[in-house]
């Protein structure tokens, strides 16, 4: 085996001489096995969602449509009935963006100046609210629920939209705020100070100083909350109303309902359509992504 | 004080649109962390059941609790997925980050595949297993029709291997993260230390065992402690995949809290259920901060 330098992050040194040896049969075929397991479930999502049921009944989830159809689709968007709504996903879509689009903007909004003041303002005592909240980030939600419900009532914004964007800023805010912190704590003080002599105050610095060249760590808070919020389940149950629920929950309902014939496609539908937000910002955003979750991994 | 920015101005003034922006975060960490947990472990002393009342009845709560079959199945089940989950993800991950590592082609690719079903909700891993492992139609149905027609496997039905069906959704979903963080760590090690011990002669599986492996500690605890946290928060996939099914056999803790407090009404239980797992996280978490905390200071 030949030393080969390791050049940046990327395998981009020299190929190894003997393409089919045993050890790199070895190596692409567990790759290869690995990466079935990977994408046949998104694979099997496609096609189911584009047979009819006769086809489905036929038994072959792996088999490609022999006859593509988008009426699984048109109806898991359109017609899928929860409870007494019969509109479809569209609803739960409309009910996601509404809570996602203010909630990523209002968190990130909130924990960037929490970790620029952790970072460049520290008064006495700072430290010890943020170590709270990170060990908030490991307590499981469950325990904060309850006393979230009654905190949220008391102002008047239980099972309000406003409600909940509320707790995603208040949940999502221990990662977010140790991103931030991070961040701007790696920038260079000189910044700063250059800042404080020339008599810019708390906002001033803010806005003209941090933000212009923090947008690298904003857009991979951006992709952390947009994936995070519109992936969340339990706060979108607890905290909304069965008219405003997100498209996680409504999903839910739809595909394990009890009631009717159960059509494989239309959930395949519903489910692919779901997870293509999530999915969208995934392809898009690439490395950014695997930074932000390894900077959001402490969520668990 | 002796702050950078210190100027002589009163203590309360000092930093002041500092502090009035930091009132989010204050109220954060003091009302709805602190505040919050210590008033649900307070009310898990009590008799509450449609709303929290201070009428308190002792170690009750608890005692109810380990004495419900449904509690101890959870308990259970939260044991068996954990174990096994954290052996799986960390095991799969490595190897799958090693493999990575051997300056292979095609690795963005690769990466991209292993990664996108951490960017799917548990709700949809839920739901694409459930079809996935449908008796039916399924997995199992492919199999019997390539002729073994005796093959079974339907975990979603069969209250002994239900949790093992989970499992492997949980695994396909999280397994990804695992491998890039490990992938990173294996990036961040020296290539001298490669150069070394091939120059040493010794074979590449002992170099990883020997040396890679204890230097990756660091990576190894940040991502047991990552799966560990995320292990005792299992509901979503639960719900979306078996809801608790067949027969209460897949039930989980935090399945198990969110029912007593919003639908059976019985909001005592569900607060000294949610203290349990307070209480588990605790034991998972204080060792490692532990471990973090002396090896800060031995540096």
């Amino acid at each position: 085996m030949a030393a080969v330098e390791l050049s940046g992050a990327g395998p981009r040194g020299p190929r190894p001489k003997r393409t089919f040896s045993g050890r790199n049969i070895m190596i692409y075929g567990t790759l290869f096995v690995a990466a079935v397991y990977y994408a046949l479930p998104l694979y099997v999502m496609i096609v189911t969602s584009l047979k009819g049921m006769p086809e489905i009944r036929m038994g072959n989830i792996f088999s490609p449509p022999m006859e593509i159809t988008f009426e699984p689709w048109v109806k898991a968007w359109a017609q899928a009935c929860t409870g007494l709504n019969c509109d479809g996903l569209s609803r739960g879509f409309m009910n996601s963006v509404i809570i996602t689009v203010p909630s990523v903007i209002i968190s990130i909004a909130v924990a960037s100046v929490n970790g620029y003041t952790l970072a460049n303002w520290k008064f006495k005592g700072a430290d010890a609210f943020f170590t709270i909240l990170i060990v908030g980030a490991f307590i499981p939600y469950q325990i904060m629920l309850y006393p979230m419900v009654i905190i949220l009532r008391q102002i008047g914004l239980y099972g309000e939209l406003s409600g909940l964007i509320l707790v995603h800023t208040v949940f999502g805010m221990p990662v977010l705020t140790l991103l931030f912190r991070n961040y701007f704590t790696s920038l260079p003080e000189e910044l700063f100070k250059a800042g404080r002599v020339d008599g810019a105050g708390f906002w001033n610095i803010y806005f003209r100083i941090m933000l212009p060249i923090s947008l690298p760590i904003f857009v991979v808070a951006m992709i952390l909350q947009i994936t995070g919020i519109w992936n969340d389940f339990l706060f979108g149950v607890v905290f909304t109303k069965p008219d405003t629920y997100p498209m996680t929950v409504q999903l839910n309902n739809i595909v394990n309902s009890v009631q009717g014939v159960k059509e494989y496609n239309v959930n395949m539908a519903a489910t692919l359509i779901t997870g293509l937000v999530p999915l969208f910002v995934y392809f898009v955003s690439g490395k950014l992504f695997v930074r932000g979750i390894a900077a959001g991994a402490v969520k668990g | 004080m002796s702050s950078v920015n210190a100027r002589p101005k009163s203590a309360v003034f000092k930093n002041l649109s500092a502090k009035i922006a930091a009132v989010p975060m204050i109220l954060t960490a003091m009302v709805v962390f602190l505040g919050g947990t210590i008033w649900t472990i307070v009310y898990s002393f009590t008799n509450s059941k449609l709303l929290p009342r201070l009428n308190f009845v002792g170690f009750d709560q608890f005692e109810r609790l380990w004495s419900s079959a449904r509690w101890i199945t959870s308990v259970e089940n939260l044991a068996i997925y954990g174990a096994l989950s954290l052996v799986f993800s960390l095991v799969v991950g490595f190897l799958l980050a090693v493999l990575m590592d051997q300056k292979i082609r095609f690795e963005n690719t690769l990466r991209t595949i292993f990664l996108y079903p951490f960017a799917l909700s548990f709700i949809v891993t839920g739901l694409v297993w459930q079809w996935l492992l449908n008796p039916e139609l399924g997995l199992q149905n492919i199999v019997r029709s390539l002729g073994f027609t005796n093959f079974t496997f339907d975990p979603l039905y069969d209250a002994n291997i239900v949790i093992y069906g989970v499992l492997i959704a949980g695994l396909w979903q999280g397994t990804g993260l695992i491998m890039v963080l490990m992938l990173a760590g294996l990036r961040g090690i020296d290539e001298e230390i490669w150069r070394a011990a091939r120059v040493d002669g010794i074979p590449t599986w002992k170099t990883y065992v020997f040396i890679i492996i204890p230097m990756l500690r660091p990576v190894f605890i940040t991502t047991l402690v990552l799966i560990g946290a995320g292990i005792i928060k299992v509901y979503d996939l639960i719900v979306a995949q078996t809801g608790g099914g067949p027969g209460g056999a897949s039930e989980v803790p935090a399945k198990y809290v969110y029912d007593f407090m919003f639908g059976a009404q019985n909001l005592g239980q569900g607060f000294a259920a949610s203290t349990m797992m307070l209480i588990t996280v605790i034991i998972i978490i204080i060792p490692w901060a532990f471990m973090e905390f002396s090896q800060r200071r031995s540096r």
